[in-house]
């Protein structure tokens, strides 16, 4: 990879590259290389499940032109779900992919990226499953006690958002002022409005990467909303995100045939 | 006054706090909730949470809540009235377990708050607020107090600091009259404790930096590229600024209903992309990088220049929270290091 990172760098055919690096207490962190020398730092391993996609559409990184960008599938999902959803276009990016057996593929257009993620079974962690599973059958009182009794933790610092690769909104609806949709006070009415309407947002649209609970200081397993939601559209409409530009936008796209059953 | 020291007899502790309670007192502490650990009311001592290095959230609610009313106002056509908040109403409060960081972050919010014209609803609440600190005998590599004049056994905002001793019993050292009062509430629980020595019950915490000439080393490194190359990963959320027992940025909304409403602070913080925007849409704070100089500058410059404290304890929460491992000792250290000056 590094080998691969230094080569890139050196013929011009990117400016920079987005990947890890040790960070401090064991952990990894989010690095960028700019010439061969700093390419020396990158590390991969499977600590590095940070979905890096986000930082595609951050001003800090885009500035320095085109990225190569160290891929885990959940890195892969984002860049095509960036790519329907017309943030990005086929030369923009490199992807460096890393599977489970340290192979590396390099994927230069978003085809290969395809052609890559028609071999995988999106799947969520067993942890994760068990906490839907447990939220499925709760009623719907308990259901809303439990998220009330998370929200009292919840201190809007919008981690959770800034961690999405697809919150990439230039002005978010907690930024409107006027008229003031959401407060801009973490109560837990508000924080509630806040969470629903990001769910909403990226119903159909969420890769189910978890990064937005990874990134909860007070450790809400916020993610746990899109997730569910990204469930429901894939059980209605037979579409999931992130794996293939022809898969549309399902909640924004009228088909004659969709199902009305949940009117009346 | 003169600190004194004293023994509390780890069943004693019980007993103080049961009295305490039987005195209907407000009493917080640390509480385990799943994997959380967070300074919540609490009804018996049962309750506290033993074996972890810090809570998750700073102890800086206390005095400065997330969200809280200024006052009230009612609309009738052309008048406007105005209630105030009846400062009678804050309620007294203890909180047990204070870690030394945390108390000493209230040195700092004193500060902000107490600038002219001090805020009077901080005031209040600060001294309704007894501390009976708990000084740490264990710490992680997060943790960096004694890089800038704190420490684990650090008594500076606590009104009380408890020191657990090998054999469960803790020192307990009477640094106010408001922890004299709480020893005065029950005399017979305290035993002459002087010449005792706190130091080798407590944490092992490693200096991270050299903290001397800091402020004139961070007013060297403005100009200089050390914040963006720092920040060029930071995501720009508030994770860091409302974990920290000293951030005090706050804004101020209007929540109505009708005729009548409440005027309300909430927290806010530089990290986010409103913070310093202008009306024209210009924000001389654009990016992530001069945001992060914002957040030290103001933390290890401005505050020492204006204030005579920092705003910083070396809780290491911020980096502890941060989703991208921006970690603030670090970042001093490449500033410090640099010799830039």
């Amino acid at each position: 990879m590094i080998e691969t990172a230094k080569k890139l760098l050196k013929n011009g055919d990117v400016n920079i590259v987005i990947g890890y690096s040790e960070g401090s207490q064991g952990r990894v962190r989010p690095f960028f290389a700019r010439n061969e020398e700093e390419a020396e730092n990158l590390v991969y391993d499977n600590r590095c499940t940070q979905n890096l996609a986000m930082y595609v559409s951050k001003k800090e990184i885009s500035k320095y032109g085109k990225p190569a960008i160290v891929a885990n599938i959940h890195t892969l999902r984002g860049i095509i779900r960036l790519a329907v959803e017309n943030q990005i276009k086929d030369g923009d990016l490199i992807a460096l992919h890393i599977n489970d057996k340290d192979e590396m593929t390099v994927c230069s257009t978003l085809e290969e990226i395809e052609t890559h993620l028609a071999t995988v079974t999106p799947q969520i962690s067993d942890e994760d499953k068990v906490m839907i599973e447990k939220l499925d059958a709760m009623s719907l009182t308990e259901r809303r006690n439990f998220w009330e009794k998370e929200m009292e933790n919840c201190i809007k610092c919008y981690a959770c958002r800034q961690a999405c690769p697809l919150c990439y909104c230039t002005q978010c609806t907690v930024e409107v002022n006027q008229p003031q949709w959401i407060p801009v006070e973490a109560s837990i009415d508000g924080n509630l409005e806040w969470h629903i309407m990001r769910a909403m947002h990226l119903s159909g649209r969420c890769i189910s990467c978890g990064q937005c609970g990874d990134a909860c200081p007070v450790g809400i397993p916020i993610h746990l909303l899109p997730m569910k939601l990204s469930q429901e559209v894939k059980n209605i409409y037979g579409s999931i995100s992130g794996m293939n530009r022809s898969e549309g936008c399902a909640m924004a796209t009228y088909q004659p045939g969709d199902k009305e059953n949940f009117i009346g | 006054m003169n600190t004194q020291i004293k023994i509390l007899k780890s069943a004693n502790y019980i007993k103080l706090l049961q009295k305490l309670f039987d005195h209907k007192k407000n009493i917080y502490g640390p509480v385990r909730q799943g994997k959380r650990i967070g300074y919540q009311k609490i009804n018996s001592a049962n309750e506290l949470a033993t074996d972890f290095i810090i809570p998750d959230m700073s102890a800086k609610s206390f005095v400065f809540p997330c969200i809280e009313k200024l006052f009230s106002f009612t609309k009738d056509k052309e008048n406007v009235e105005i209630q105030n908040l009846n400062l009678d109403n804050i309620p007294e409060k203890i909180i047990v377990g204070i870690r030394p960081c945390d108390a000493l972050g209230m040195k700092s919010l004193k500060a902000i708050f107490g600038r002219d014209p001090a805020d009077s609803i901080f005031q209040t609440r600060l001294e309704r607020t007894t501390f009976i600190g708990y000084a740490c005998n264990q710490a992680d590599d997060y943790c960096f107090c004694t890089s800038i004049n704190g420490g684990p056994g650090n008594t500076e905002g606590s009104d009380i600091l408890l020191t657990k001793t090998d054999s469960g019993d803790y020192i307990a050292e009477i640094i106010t009259p408001k922890g004299e009062s709480i020893v005065a509430s029950a005399p017979e629980l305290f035993e002459d404790g002087s010449g005792l020595d706190k130091q080798k019950y407590l944490a092992d915490v490693p200096k991270r930096f050299d903290d001397s000439n800091l402020e004139n080393k961070m007013k060297a490194a403005f100009d200089t590229n050390v914040f963006d190359e720092y920040a060029i990963r930071c995501i720009g959320c508030a994770a860091c600024a409302y974990v920290c027992p000293t951030c005090a940025c706050f804004d101020i909304q209007d929540r109505t209903k009708g005729s009548k409403g409440e005027r309300i602070r909430t927290w806010d913080s530089c990290g986010l992309k409103l913070f310093t925007l202008h009306t024209s849409g210009h924000n001389p704070r654009e990016t992530q990088g001069v945001r992060w100089r914002q957040r030290l500058m103001h933390k290890f410059s401005y505050m020492p220049e204006r204030l005579e404290v920092r705003g910083c304890v070396g809780c290491g929460r911020c980096s502890r929270r941060c989703p991208v491992d921006m970690n603030i000792a670090e970042s001093i250290n490449i500033i410090t290091d640099e010799n830039i000056i």
